[in-house]
Order: structure tokens, then C-alpha cells, then sequence
């Protein structure tokens, strides 16, 4: 009888413990791997750096920071590096609040954010890090929407079209009598921002009686199964299923041109193409060898490869050069638009 | 006297008509709805743990376990989600289990019947129902903001957003359940036991410790590990404290390690996998999901197994 009881009580401390020593386990395996790495960075690199850099911000840049951030661990392994994805608005409140010291930004920072930067003592630096190609796509089996233009999507996605644009020949005479099925990014989005921006004129103005996801997946899925779906959202989901979807060639009044490396950086996927931004904290960059590494390596045009397999456009040589100018002039960023 | 006959009479007389066939048909009917309402939870059961094996397997290796996450899906892995969430459950059971069993002892057998007991327990019901997220946001305030450094010096308490923040968080998320597991295997302690208890001279926390609460632990222990498996399936609450996406580094076993403002967890580490553009994400998703599945069954298993223990013990 008590012997059994005995028994009870030490398998729970067992369990305990088990998970302790799991756990426990976890530090030898990472202290290990962390030792061999050091020894081969210290051979090839001389130098060794260590210290945190923590990275928050949109989830759209959030590819970039971690392709950066794995390449930038795997030369410095002592250096702790860690990415989240809050969003851009997100991001800043943390970037501001000190607990950051970078933040992707699908959008330049905006006025008041800035400010609450400023009023912590944050002076903000603003580096442009790639470029996004908002796609508008149908269905492979679409065989009428080749080009829109600027108007007909407006027509399609302004507010006044809500529940009353619900034929793809209301928009265009030429298009056949189908429903019009619609997909897009939710209300959270930096892409919706600059979508509803571009297309409507006015930033978050929209129809609001669609299909929206914040996972664009859930959007793919849906213009993969609806012969009369429209959607938009980042390049990189359409350069992943360019099989199971199309890209609509848009004219924004030089005519059509469709969503690809070489008319984004020629600037002739207009006006859908954007910016997208890493922002890092100048005091952290001066007095955190970490950050200032990080910074530097996400700015050098020989790491312009982690961009590009990202499936965002890599800046050209020139703007990479002007960037680097920019953060050896240390130019902080004074005023928002 | 003379309805009973009239009920004879209606008997013999065939007016009370049995209809055994129809009544038997309407059993019939309604255990055949029974069913299908069982069955369709076991289908959709079915196809979700199909789906994420078919998907998962593949891709499910050593390997995975224990190598950091990349961005290329064919090098990533699981091991800093894998013990993060290890560490997570331990600093949220040894915070939870201790507290919520006392408060539950405490309110079931020690407080008195009054204002203040049922003021207490209606707050620990409406708790038990509020959505996780909120917690997230009382963790985020309390633990990461108010007591990110200990008063007065600069040295951290809880780190900020840090793993022991976000375990102190899941503890209070399921403290009212542990609480209400508590007070329900100790209420179902027959009364006599008490009463003989003290009969023999012994105090009431003599009482409680030697033959009450033997009787509830195995309520307790199913109580805590359902708890505990809510914890470790969390993602809102642990993402408003800070959890982040990438982080190539698992977490030290120490108190500065615990307080490193830098951790994931395995639901986070899934849900940033789902909601990538590439299918192979998806699969090694459902690898993950794999383990984070073994690892409940692990935990459910154990409790299963100390409940049988104790039962046969007390």
C-alpha cells in the first residue's frame, strides 16, 4: 500500500524532472552548436561579434528580415538574433517604445509615429530594402481580364461600388456578363493601405463587401477556385503560384505592363509598385556593433540574392549605393509625409 | 378504488395501446442520430489527423526536432519552439499547480459561507470563460511592462517580453480551471470522511492532508494537465506578450535565461509556417503539429497513468 503510493510520488517527480532534463538537454545541444559555429566563423571572419538584435515590424518585409537574420546568425553565431512579425504599425509602437532596434515597414513611417520616436529620444533612420510589385491576379481560365487599367480597377474596388459593381461587364463593356468575385488583404494590412491609396485615392477607403484575409494563402485559394475571382496581394504570392493563378497587366496610363523583376526596377509597373522599408534606431547603430553589423549587411549589394529568393525585387546598384551614403551620413529622418 | 378498476378495464378492454413497435421505431431513431452526432466528430477528427499525417510525415525527422528554423523549408526545424513550449509548461505548472490547488482547498474546505467565498468563486466561474487573449493583454501590461525590472533598482524581474512573462501569463490563464478541477474532485470526497476525521481528534488541515485530499488528487491531476494541455496549444495570449516568429536560439535553462526578452513557442513557430506562400512550409508545419500532438498525448498519458497510481493507492 505505501510502497505503491511511494511509487506515484517519484513518477510525478520523474515527470517533473524528465521535463527538466528535456529542457536542460536544450541548452547543452544549443551551447554546442554554438561553440562549433564560433570556431568556424572566427577562422574565416577574424572577428567576433555578440550581442542581441531584435527585429519587429510588417509582415510583409518580414521574409527579408529573416533571410538577413539567418544569414547574418549563420557568420555570427554569437550574436542573438530574433524576428517577429507585428506589423508595421506594431512594430513601430515597439520600435519607439526601446524594445526594438529594427522595424520593417510595408509604408513610410507615419507623422505621429514619429513623433512618439522623437518624444522617447528615438532617432529614426529609414532604409529602403526592396521593392514590392502589388499583383492583381485572376484565374488561370480568365481569358478577358489581360489589362486593366487604373480606372477600371478603381471602379471595381471604390467604395461607391458596393453592392452595385457585381458583374465583370459592369466594369468593362467588353467583358462577358459573369459574376464578379472578389479577394483582398484585410483592413490591418499595409498592402491594403497602399492599395486603397493608389487605386481609391484615399488610404483605407474601400468596398468593404469581399472576401478578406490577412492570410493571403486563404486568398490564393480562393482566385485558384473561381473562374470569375479577382484578388490582389503581394509579388511574392503570385512568384509562388504563378501556376494556379494569372497576373492582370496594368495600365496606369503608359500602357500595359505586367508584375515582374525587370518592370519594377525599370519603374514601369507603375503606380503599384512600393517600397518596402527596414527603420533602425541611429544611437543603437552607433553605440551596438550588433546592429550596426546587421544594418551593414542588409545594405550590401552582395547580399542582394536573400532578397530576390524571397520573391520581392533586390533595389538596383545605384540605390544601393545611395542608401549606403545615406547611413554614413547618419540621416535621420525629421519628417513624415 | 374505482379508477383502478376503470384502468384494468382499459387494459383488458385494449384501450391503453402499448404501440411497443413505435416506441421501439423512436428508440431506433434517436440512437441512430445519437450516432451519426458521434460519428461525425470521429470523421472530422479522422480527416484533420489524416490530413496532417499524410502532410507531415514525410518531412517529420531527428533532424527537424533539432535544428533551428530557417527560411529554406528543406533545412528548417523545431528545436527552439520544441523547448520553449517545454519551458513554457514548466514555469506555468509550477506557478499554476501550487496556487490553484490552494486557492481550490482553501475555498472548498477552509472559507467560510459567506459574501466575500461567493463573491470569489462567481469571479473564478466568469474567469474560467474569458477569451485568452485578454489575458495576453493583462500579461503584456502586468508582467512585461509593470514589472519588467524590480522597483527601484535597474535589475530585471520578469525581462519584458520575456518566456517567463508569457508562462507567468498561460499560469493565470489557467488558474481557474485548475481551481474548479480542485474544488470538484474534493467535493466529490464523501462528507463521512471529514466528519470521521475530526471525530478522532484530528484538526481539519489533518483532515484535508491525510485523507481528503489522497481522495482528490487523481480530480486534481486530470484537472491540471487539462489545463496545462490548453497552455501549451495558446497562441494568442504568448504573441501579445511578445513571442517572435524567427528565433534561431533556444532558450537557457536559467533565471537570466528565462528573463531574455527573446523566445517562441510551437503554435507560434506552426502558425508562421501555415501562412507562408510556399507548400513546403506547409508540410513541415504539419510535421510540427505532429510533435506538438505527441507531446499532448505524452502529457494526457501521464495523467491517465499517475491517476490510475493514485487511485489504486488511496
Amino acid at each position: 500500500m505505501i510502497s505503491t503510493k511511494k511509487l506515484a510520488y517519484s513518477l510525478s517527480l520523474v515527470a517533473l524532472l524528465g521535463g527538466l532534463v528535456a529542457c536542460g538537454g536544450g541548452t547543452d545541444t544549443a551551447d554546442t552548436s554554438t561553440e562549433d559555429g564560433t570556431d568556424t566563423a572566427a577562422a574565416d571572419a577574424g572577428a567576433e561579434l555578440s550581442g542581441t538584435v531584435t527585429i519587429d515590424g510588417s509582415s510583409t518585409v518580414f521574409p527579408i528580415s529573416e533571410a538577413m537574420a539567418e544569414e547574418f546568425q549563420a557568420a555570427n553565431p554569437d550574436v542573438r538574433i530574433t524576428v517577429g512579425a507585428s506589423g508595421t504599425g506594431g512594430g513601430f509602437e515597439k520600435f519607439c517604445g526601446g524594445e526594438t532596434q529594427v522595424s520593417g515597414a510595408s509604408r513610410p513611417i507615419k507623422a505621429e509615429e514619429l513623433a512618439n520616436c522623437t518624444e522617447a529620444g528615438i532617432e529614426v533612420i529609414e532604409v529602403p530594402v526592396a521593392t514590392d510589385a502589388l499583383s492583381v491576379v485572376v484565374n488561370p481560365e480568365n481569358d478577358w481580364a489581360v489589362c486593366m487599367t487604373i480606372d477600371e480597377l478603381n471602379t471595381i474596388w471604390s467604395p461607391e461600388s458596393e453592392g452595385t459593381i457585381d458583374n465583370w461587364n459592369q466594369v468593362n463593356p467588353d467583358f462577358p456578363d459573369a459574376p464578379l468575385v472578389l479577394y483582398g488583404p484585410g483592413t490591418d494590412s499595409g498592402t491594403f493601405d497602399y492599395f486603397t491609396e493608389t487605386v481609391n485615392g484615399e488610404e483605407g477607403d474601400s468596398r468593404a463587401d469581399y472576401t478578406a484575409s490577412e492570410d493571403d494563402n486563404v486568398l490564393v485559394q480562393g482566385v485558384e477556385g473561381d473562374v470569375n475571382a479577382l484578388g490582389y496581394f503581394g509579388y511574392a504570392y503570385y512568384f509562388e503560384n504563378q501556376d494556379r493563378m494569372k497576373a492582370v497587366e496594368i495600365d496606369g496610363g503608359n500602357g500595359c505592363v505586367a508584375p515582374s523583376e525587370e518592370t519594377v526596377l525599370a519603374g514601369e509597373y507603375a503606380p503599384l509598385s512600393r517600397p518596402l522599408f527596414m527603420y533602425y534606431s541611429k544611437a543603437a547603430y552607433d553605440e551596438d556593433p550588433a546592429v550596426k553589423a546587421f544594418i551593414d549587411f542588409v545594405v550590401d549589394p552582395a547580399n542582394k540574392d536573400f532578397v530576390a529568393a524571397t520573391g520581392y525585387v533586390p533595389r538596383s546598384d545605384e540605390q544601393y549605393a545611395e542608401t549606403k551614403a545615406k547611413i554614413e551620413a547618419g540621416e535621420v529622418k525629421e519628417s513624415a509625409e | 378504488m374505482s379508477s383502478q378498476t376503470d384502468k384494468a378495464a382499459q387494459l383488458d378492454s385494449g384501450n391503453f395501446k402499448p404501440e411497443l413497435e413505435k416506441r421501439y421505431k423512436i428508440d431506433q431513431i434517436f440512437k441512430t442520430i445519437s450516432w451519426i452526432a458521434t460519428f461525425s466528430g470521429l470523421v472530422v477528427l479522422a480527416i484533420l489527423l489524416i490530413g496532417v499525417l499524410v502532410d507531415g510525415i514525410p518531412s517529420l525527422s531527428l533532424e527537424f526536432l533539432t535544428s533551428p528554423p530557417s527560411r529554406r523549408a528543406a533545412q528548417a526545424g523545431f528545436w527552439p519552439a520544441f523547448v520553449g513550449s517545454i519551458c513554457l509548461l514548466l514555469i506555468t505548472a509550477s506557478v499554476a499547480f501550487p496556487i490553484g490547488v490552494g486557492s481550490g482547498i482553501f475555498l472548498q474546505e477552509f472559507a467560510q459561507n459567506n459574501k466575500f467565498a461567493r463573491i470569489v468563486e462567481i469571479n473564478i466561474s466568469n474567469l474560467a470563460a474569458v477569451p485568452s487573449i485578454i489575458y495576453g493583454l493583462l500579461g503584456l501590461f502586468v508582467f512585461a511592462r509593470l514589472l519588467e525590472n524590480i522597483p527601484g533598482t535597474g535589475l530585471p524581474l520578469t525581462g519584458g517580453r520575456s518566456i517567463l512573462s508569457a508562462g507567468l501569463t498561460l499560469a493565470l490563464l489557467i488558474l481557474p480551471v485548475i481551481i474548479v478541477a480542485t474544488r470538484e474532485a474534493l467535493k466529490a470526497v464523501p462528507d463521512s470522511i471529514r466528519l470521521a476525521g475530526m471525530a478522532l481528534g484530528s484538526t481539519r488541515w489533518q483532515t484535508v492532508r491525510t485523507h481528503v485530499l489522497p481522495q482528490a488528487i487523481p480530480g486534481i491531476m486530470t484537472g491540471t494537465i487539462l489545463g496545462l494541455s490548453r497552455a501549451i496549444g495558446e497562441t494568442a495570449p504568448i504573441i501579445v506578450v511578445g513571442a517572435a516568429a524567427f528565433v534561431p536560439f533556444a532558450p537557457d535553462i536559467s533565471i537570466s535565461g528565462f528573463q531574455e526578452p527573446a523566445f517562441t513557442a510551437m503554435p507560434i513557430q506552426i502558425y508562421s509556417w501555415i501562412s507562408r506562400p510556399q507548400e513546403e512550409f506547409h508540410s513541415i508545419a504539419a510535421s510540427g503539429i505532429i510533435i506538438l500532438m505527441l507531446v499532448l498525448f505524452t502529457m494526457n498519458a501521464t495523467a491517465v497513468f499517475l491517476r490510475n497510481r493514485f487511485q489504486r493507492s488511496s
